[in-house]
């Protein structure tokens, strides 16, 4: 798919420098690429033509900016092997993280731009099938005997991190929990999942396409998607009583930026994600916008939860160490004994 | 030098051998020796914990056992369609041949998807199986379905120049000689197709241990369960762990070259007992 944008946007874009040269001499055209995660095709196929009209109302430029999908993790790790992205914008800090300990994006990234460099937020919410036959309503529900439920894996998949996070958050802030109660938790929890897919579209799939288990783990875009594109009959959104807050994070790739020397564009390009117009666009597609205004515009469609955030794990730096890296929770809770 | 020797009556020889030489270097030899240097830098003991953790041993068994079975379970089938589609004439035999080689011409992915669409709980096959309480899709049941599927050519093919050498007088002298039908395929047949079987078995062996495609697809990749090892080698890049993953890959690359050794070496031994 990105690849079939790229070579048309290729063609287009020479097919206009023809046309261009041809004609008078033109300002060179500018191109922008955004390495991205799975969910987020729909988003910025809206974002960036939008952002191309502003920038050439403001600098009289063009501008074109092609995107890349795929796993968050995966993105990552071809950025990091020289895939030539002017941004990233991706399922979790983490994945950034990653990037700046290898010296491919400054360190301070996060700094850089407003609201933790995350323009927009979502959090993890369960899709059930139509009626919602298993009568799932909050976490403790997914245990029951009967109840399948879908996830991606979560060394693999950023959105799957957030399921996990999730769960967990709920677990640990039951009365009397412990650590130990919690992780016992997510062991039975893994226990009532059929299949682990290695990312969010797969996971999508084999709940959707497969007829596969009766509760989908989904960022709550996902789930919208879904519900508008298979009609309400379908599927049901089921808010449980305790989430997270999952921010998408977004940064300029240093190293490319400053060889190709893109950085004033790629910087305007995430910079207009948090204008009122980018926000109005995050907010159609799902996502939950920043700007107060805009999230009133669409109150209704964000139920409010209590929500723990990354912070209350300690950061992304601990909560990798401690549940998803070899050895981590999620190792333990799939090997016996122990 | 001794290759003097050895001349050869045709000419040719020192390029030939250069070309051949280089190319295995290139194209073999450079990636597996960049593979096995790349887990040092964990040290030896890091290695070691790498490999040791449960859940990687859980998968190395299921990605080799699996493996094993796959192609133990293909060698008496593939010897059935060798055999038929050599000693017999009938309608369709040319189209039922090419179909023989669409599990090496599908890509691995398209295979894998279209197992898992018959096998899933919905599935054509899968809705018949449902009331025997046989699970077939995101089970390590399917991950051996999906092996054999990828597998039986390879078993196919190798007995097949095996099959049409072997001398139908052979079989004639042992009827003259009173031997029955079983004995004859049990004492003259079989003994002169072992090699070319062990061949076959190895050929599908090999292929069903790295097998990646088909098989995320069908297998439900739960730890300790249903994920196999090349799986993890992708995972372990995913987390950026390269020395992780090339430490694993190195296990793979040893014990698959062992066994494949092993196989060739039974293979030579019954080639040269005198029959």
């Amino acid at each position: 798919m990105s690849h079939f944008t790229l070579t048309r946007r290729a063609i287009i874009g020479a097919t206009g420098g023809l046309l261009a040269a041809a004609g008078r001499a033109v300002a060179a055209q500018t191109t922008l690429l955004n390495v991205s995660y799975d969910p987020t095709r729909e988003l910025y196929r809206e974002v960036n033509p939008a952002f191309s009209t502003a920038w050439r109302e403001k600098t009289g430029e063009g501008i074109t900016i092609n995107q890349s999908h795929g796993g968050s993790g995966d993105q990552a790790r071809a950025v990091l092997e020289g895939l030539q992205a002017d941004v990233v914008t991706l399922a979790l800090a983490a994945d950034i993280d990653a990037l700046a300990r290898r010296g491919v994006v400054a360190t301070d990234w996060q700094k850089r731009l407003p609201d933790n460099a995350t323009p927009c937020t979502s959090t993890i919410v369960f899709l059930v099938r139509a009626g919602n036959p298993k009568g799932v309503r909050d976490w403790p529900d997914l245990l029951k005997p009967d109840v399948a439920v879908i996830t991606p894996n979560p060394k693999t998949s950023g959105g799957a991190r957030w399921n996990f996070l999730a769960a967990l958050a709920w677990a640990q802030r039951q009365p009397g929990a412990t650590e130990a109660s919690a992780e016992d938790f997510m062991r039975r929890l893994f226990r009532q999942v059929p299949v682990l897919d290695t990312g969010a579209r797969g996971a999508t799939n084999s709940f959707v396409q497969r007829g596969l288990g009766d509760v989908f783990l989904a960022w709550e875009n996902e789930a919208w998607l879904a519900r508008r594109q298979f009609g309400p009959d379908a599927y049901a959104i089921v808010y449980p009583s305790f989430s997270i807050l999952a921010e998408p994070p977004v940064s300029v790739v240093d190293r490319v930026v400053d060889r190709k020397g893109s950085r004033a564009a790629a910087t305007a390009y995430l910079e207009f994600l948090y204008t009122r117009q980018a926000q109005a666009i995050i907010a159609k597609h799902y996502y939950r916008p920043r700007d107060p205004d805009v999230l009133g515009q669409y109150a209704e469609r964000y139920p409010t939860m209590p929500m723990a955030t990354i912070q209350d794990f300690g950061g992304w730096d601990t909560a990798q160490a401690g549940y998803f890296a070899d050895g981590g929770m999620f190792d333990r809770i799939f090997t016996p004994g122990r | 030098m001794s290759f003097r020797a050895s001349r050869s009556a045709l000419p040719g020889f020192a390029l030939t051998m250069g070309i051949t030489l280089t190319w295995l270097s290139l194209i073999v030899v450079l990636p597996l020796a960049l593979l096995v240097l790349r887990p040092w830098t964990l040290g030896v003991a890091g290695v070691w914990h790498s490999i040791a953790e449960p859940r990687v041993l859980a998968a190395l068994r299921l990605s080799f056992g699996a493996a094993v079975l796959a192609a133990a379970v293909n060698v008496p089938f593939g010897l059935l369609v060798a055999w038929v589609m050599l000693r017999y004439r009938f309608p369709g035999r040319n189209l039922a041949d090419s179909l023989i080689d669409m599990p090496l011409a599908l890509p691995t992915a398209v295979a894998g998807i279209a197992l898992t669409a018959l096998f899933a709980p919905k599935g054509w096959i899968g809705i018949l199986l449902m009331p025997l309480d046989i699970k077939v899709a995101y089970t390590p049941l399917g991950i051996l379905v999906a092996l054999v599927f990828v597998g039986l050519p390879f078993v196919v093919r190798t007995l097949e120049p095996v099959l049409m050498d072997l001398p139908l007088e052979a079989e004639e002298a042992a009827a003259t000689l009173g031997a029955s039908r079983a004995q004859t395929l049990r004492r003259v047949v079989l003994p002169a197709l072992v090699p070319a079987l062990l061949a076959g078995f190895a050929a599908a062996l090999a292929r069903g241990i790295g097998e990646y495609g088909s098989v995320i697809f069908i297998a439900g990749n739960m730890p300790m369960i249903s994920e196999i090892a090349p799986l993890l080698i992708v995972i372990r890049l995913e987390q950026l762990d390269y020395a992780g993953a090339a430490a694993l890959a190195l296990v793979m690359l040893l014990a698959s070259f062992g066994i494949l050794l092993l196989l060739n070496w039974l293979q030579w031994r019954m080639a040269r007992r005198p029959s």
